[in-house]
């Protein structure tokens, strides 16, 4: 189905099942511990064996020998699979730098070896027993130093913009602010390791793995493998957190695959969480300045935003500029990326990538400016609120709404009355207030499907989407039960799986409105077919209750089938719909916070976000994606840093003890309010993206709160009692 | 982790023989410390020798009205104790502010006491750390240090000891019940129990090999109000970037033990003269000889404004 005019009314606008607050159809699996995340597949007529990875000990340079022969000779141990003996692979499309084979180290805890042996124990023990030699080399690993040598990086990646005159606009007016601000690298710390299964049948190998895009970790695998993309079926149906972490190919698939051709049997890998935060990508660090003028009444005239961030050779600069590009008017205005190269581990995507590091900064400088106008922070947003692309105003936003949820959360959070900074106080705790745009792109991606009606009239819904912990299953099995006029019970849906047609994939907050448009295409498919096995005139066929009606003739759904079953298979294709329209979504968060006097700790109070993002298929797991990202905002504003060790080059905190991510203890009450919206223009599902919205400008307001409670303002992430403590009241 | 033989033990000098005569044995208590030191090759033990079946679980009333807490009484049961709660609550209070239920539910008095520093490069085995392999360097001095202590410390070492109880302990004058492999037993205040890192960090205790931890035993309660005032980054489940463990009479006066900021548990006793003075006075003298990094700059200031929190909460 090619989706290219606005969607008008369809089947979806009943909302009999879409839009409900229907619980997770596989949350009984989930809480009775039936859902099968990868490492635990387990085939009793299967002996599998146990792969323990190993990284390399330096951040740059080469192998000049490996001693695996203490290894090969411990208990239990099968194989022993080295990198230098491996050699030179292929890389696949998708990642920086490469996951396995060669003598050349490119960064620390690259894998060079995987040691094979009957248990887990013994392999994890062999492993220790591997001795490298090794020619270290001198690598970058301090971006404070190398953003003096950042280059622009190649136009693809659209470094810069601007639109008027930026300088000459900024030089004249009346008011201005000009900061610069960091945010530091972070690890996507989801629950579930890096972990994977792989067993050979001949020449063809099936994979089991934690894959948020499966078709492309196929082709990528393939072109490691130098095997045709058929000969690998990989499956992913549950998956405990990726956050981007796993859209790649990562080493343990790699891995896995590679431990069972050398020991000739099923082999388990997953990545000791050690391992992780310098083996696998993180988001990398930024800094970022901007600049903004605007004239006495609070019109911005002038904004820019530059932003430096390092990644390995042929890497990519982190995006933190892109938002700025369309958030606010201002007609005149540059945006620039500057890319250093740096030889810690690869930078890559993590939830909401550019936006997150983006908006921690921008939505600072707002308030910072905001303040120097004597404005509220809240009135100073609206005023600069732009319905169209302002670099490019023959572009309209869809449809935009972050007036409507700046306004309403103003309201339900009871934000007037906001005080000065410093001047309110409640025994031990200074108390703030602060607010931040929410704003992230909706993104597009074609994603097919293939639904099957059975004779038992149960339609089983089948594509290669996959569940990260968001709720797909959920939102597809309403997506099919409203086309085909069923309950959610009358659905199976079978996700995650290479045999399936190729979806979307969870990724970039686009799996949600991608995967239900496809299916809602494959349903239309599947429609047509039902009619016309019934001998219906397609057009005025309805579909309700298990029943299909034309005219004063009800067929249940069930006869249609026939014995054979019916399927339809399709998938949802993009014109040029979020070309001609700035597709987004919107929100705003206001956050409360109390910081101790004394000690300067943080602890939040409470938080509301407002969203604006289209239709919301489902209450229950949309608001689950949004207290998420609001939760994954207050580790970014208050503690979440990968430690540089700017001399070994690595990540030194790299266990979730040293790397803090918020406990349950951090997380006060959370509110989500919806705005009721549809957006014609992005799907028939008329529904947008809402898994990384809640997480674009929470830390920022968190921020603001802060600097509201203490009057200490703080532009380096995260906002640590350290960096409080100078500016509070004395104790003592 | 590598491979271990494990035995249970039937008596505590059978304990201590076993551990004397093995150089590569290790007591298991709870083992929330050791397994976790094991997996990654931080301690490489060849034999464990369990010491949990020996009735070293029970808190008793001792003869001058203080309390014998067995070396295997958890932290959960410690710090729910009746007359910990009521006698001693700094105590009850730096269990409860150290890491979360489950690990409580299985720590051991003893273990707690023993558990060793959180310094991330001593996890890390491929860095060079003196506490982890003598004479190969101390990563931290230099590098990551923000957790890392800022007094007593040496250019060897400046690895903090992470424990919030034996912050209590020393606050109450414990004293550590021991018996060594000869059966000879001794009883060490928590005074001298830990060592300053000085040129051999990998040493952290007075105990000798095979020595072994029966109990720890509190003089009688001395009352005040008592504060344990712990400061961390997150909420929860995080271990102290410094802790204040304050005992503050009606009078004024008092005393303080630091954590987070040293090798040991840090008092000092002249410093605890100033408490009247107040936060300023006290710090000065206890922290005088601080020599932070960069990066742990943060914590001198930091114990005297926590410590200013607590006097003035004990004030009420
Ligand atoms: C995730 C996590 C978070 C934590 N957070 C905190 C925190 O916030 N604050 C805090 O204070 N602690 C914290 N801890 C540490 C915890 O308190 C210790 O792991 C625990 O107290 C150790 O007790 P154990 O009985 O399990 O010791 P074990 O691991 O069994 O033993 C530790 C050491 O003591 C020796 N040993 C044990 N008993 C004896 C004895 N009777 N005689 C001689 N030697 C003995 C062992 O040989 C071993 O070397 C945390 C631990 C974890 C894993
Ligand atoms: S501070 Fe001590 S524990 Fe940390 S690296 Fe240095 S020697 Fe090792």
């Amino acid at each position: 189905m090619q989706f290219d005019t606005p969607a008008t009314t369809n089947p979806i606008d009943q909302l009999k099942v879409v839009g409900k607050p229907i619980p997770r159809i596989d949350g009984q699996l989930k809480t009775t511990g039936r859902a099968m995340y990868a490492y635990e597949w387990h085939d009793p007529k299967l002996s599998y064996a146990y792969g323990y990875p190993v990284g390399a000990s330096i951040a740059k340079g080469r192998i000049n020998s490996m001693d695996v022969s203490a290894a090969k000779k411990a208990p239990g141990v099968i194989a022993v699979v080295t990198a230098p003996e491996i050699g030179d692979r292929k890389k696949g499309k998708f990642n920086t730098v490469k996951l396995f084979g060669g003598d050349e180290v490119q960064h620390y805890h690259q894998a060079i070896a995987l040691v094979v042996a009957e248990t887990f124990e013994q392999a994890r023990s062999a492993a220790a027993l591997i001795k490298v030699s090794y020619t270290e080399e001198k690598g970058v690993f301090d971006l404070k130093e190398a953003m003096k040598t950042a280059v622009k990086p190649d136009e693809k990646q659209e470094p810069d913009t601007k639109a008027g005159d930026f300088q000459a606009a900024f030089a004249s007016a009346p008011v201005t602010m000009e900061e610069t601000y960091t945010t530091p690298d972070q690890s996507h710390a989801m629950m579930e390791p890096h972990a994977s299964i792989a067993a050979w049948n001949g020449d063809a190998v099936s994979v089991w793995t934690s894959s948020q895009m499966i078709d492309w970790w196929r082709g990528d695998l393939a072109t490691f493998l130098d095997v045709d993309k058929e000969k690998i079926h990989l499956m992913s149906p549950f998956i405990g957190g990726g956050f981007g972490g796993k859209l790649f190919l990562r080493v343990d698939a790699v891995l896995a695959v590679l431990g069972a051709q050398a020991a000739k049997r099923p082999v388990k890998v997953t990545l000791p969480r050690p391992l992780i935060m310098n083996n696998t990508t993180h988001r990398p660090a930024t800094i970022q300045r901007i600049r903004i003028g605007a004239e006495e009444n609070g019109k911005i005239t002038a904004i820019a935003h530059e932003s430096w961030s390092g990644d390995q050779p042929e890497g990519q600069p982190e995006t933190a500029v892109n938002q700025t590009r369309l958030l606010y008017a201002g007609a005149n205005r540059m945006t620039a990326m500057r890319l250093a190269t740096l030889h810690l581990p690869e930078g890559n995507a993590m939830r909401a990538p550019g936006e997150a590091p983006g908006l921690m900064a921008l939505e600072i400088a707002i308030d910072e400016m905001a303040e120097k106008l004597g404005l509220d922070p809240v009135e100073f947003r609206i005023i600069n609120d732009t319905q169209v692309d302002p670099e490019k105003p023959e572009r309209p936003f869809s449809h935009r709404d972050l007036i409507g949820c700046l306004k309403l959360g103003a309201e339900k959070f009871g934000w007037t009355g906001r005080g000065k900074p410093g001047a309110r106080r409640e025994g031990n705790w200074l108390i703030g207030t602060g607010v931040g745009a929410a704003f992230r792109n909706n993104m597009l991606l074609p994603s097919g499907a293939r639904v099957r009606l059975g004779n038992d009239g149960v339609v089983t819904v089948e594509t290669d989407m996959t569940d990260i912990g968001t709720g797909s299953y959920t939102i597809i099995a309403q997506t099919a039960a409203e086309m085909m006029g069923l309950g959610v019970d009358k659905v199976a849906v079978h996700l995650g799986d290479s045999r399936f047609p190729v979806s979307a994939g969870s990724g970039g907050q686009f799996g949600a409105n991608c995967s239900t448009a496809g299916v809602y295409a494959a349903c239309v498919k599947l429609r047509e077919a039902v009619a016309q096995k019934l001998g219906f005139n397609s057009a005025d066929v309805a579909f309700e209750d298990g029943q299909v009606r034309s005219g004063n003739r009800s067929v249940p759904l069930s006869e249609a089938a026939g014995s054979e079953g019916l399927v339809g298979e399709d998938t949802i294709e993009w014109g040029d719909l979020d070309k001609t329209h700035q597709q987004s979504t919107f929100g705003a968060h206001f956050v409360e916070v109390g910081v101790d006097v004394a000690t300067g700790e943080t602890r939040i109070r409470r938080m509301l976000a407002v969203c604006a993002a289209g239709r919301i298929l489902n209450p229950i797991t949309a608001r689950s994606q949004v207290i998420g990202a609001m939760t994954m905002g207050a580790g970014g504003a208050l503690t979440e840093e990968l430690a540089v060790d700017t001399r070994r080059g690595f990540f030194v905190n790299h266990d979730l003890a040293g790397y803090e991510v918020p406990v349950h203890a951090d997380i006060p009450h959370q509110e989500v309010i919806f705005m009721d919206e549809t957006d014609p223009m992005s799907s028939p599902m008329k529904a947008k993206g809402i898994g990384e919205l809640g997480l674009c400008g929470v830390s920022a307001a968190i921020a603001n709160a802060i600097y509201n409670a203490t009057g200490v303002r703080v532009r380096e992430y995260p906002i640590t009692l350290d960096k409080l403590i100078g500016g509070l009241p004395d104790v003592a | 982790m590598r491979a271990f033989t494990y035995e249970r033990a039937s008596s505590v000098e059978a304990a201590a023989q076993a551990a004397a005569g093995n150089r590569e044995a290790k007591f298991i208590a709870g083992g929330t410390n050791l397994l976790d030191l094991m997996k990654l090759e931080i301690e490489t033990p060849t034999h464990l020798i369990d010491v949990n079946g020996l009735g070293l679980d029970t808190i008793e009333a001792t003869p001058d009205g203080g309390l014998r807490i067995g070396a295997m009484v958890r932290n959960t049961d410690l710090a729910s104790h009746e007359v910990v709660r009521r006698d001693y609550g700094l105590l009850s209070r730096a269990l409860l502010a150290g890491a979360s239920g489950q690990l409580r539910n299985k720590a051991t008095t003893s273990g707690n006491l023993l558990q060793r520093t959180r310094c991330p490069y001593f996890y890390d085995t491929n860095q060079p750390c003196n506490k982890r392999t003598p004479g190969s360097g101390c990563s931290a001095i230099g590098g990551y240090s923000r957790q890392n202590a800022v007094v007593g410390v040496s250019d060897a070492c400046i690895a903090t000891h992470p424990s919030d109880m034996a912050i209590a302990m020393r606050a109450l004058d414990a004293v550590v019940e021991t018996v060594k492999p000869d059966g000879s037993k001794r009883a060490i205040p928590m005074a001298d129990f830990h060592r300053l890192p000085g040129d051999t960090p990998h040493i952290e205790t007075v105990l000798e090999q095979g020595e072994f931890i029966t109990a720890v035993v509190l003089p009688a309660p001395i009352g005040g109000k008592q504060i344990y005032r712990k400061v961390r980054d997150r909420a929860s489940y995080a271990f102290a970037l410094i802790s204040v463990g304050a005992i503050i009479q009606p009078d004024g006066t008092g005393r303080v033990a630091v954590g987070g900021v040293a090798h040991k548990p840090w008092r000092v006793e002249a410093a605890e003269a100033e408490l009247p003075k107040g936060a300023r006075a006290t710090a000065s003298i206890l922290l005088a000889d601080a020599r932070p990094t960069e990066q742990n700059r943060f914590k001198v200031d930091l114990v005297e404004r926590a410590l200013g929190a607590a006097i003035a909460e004990a004030k009420g």
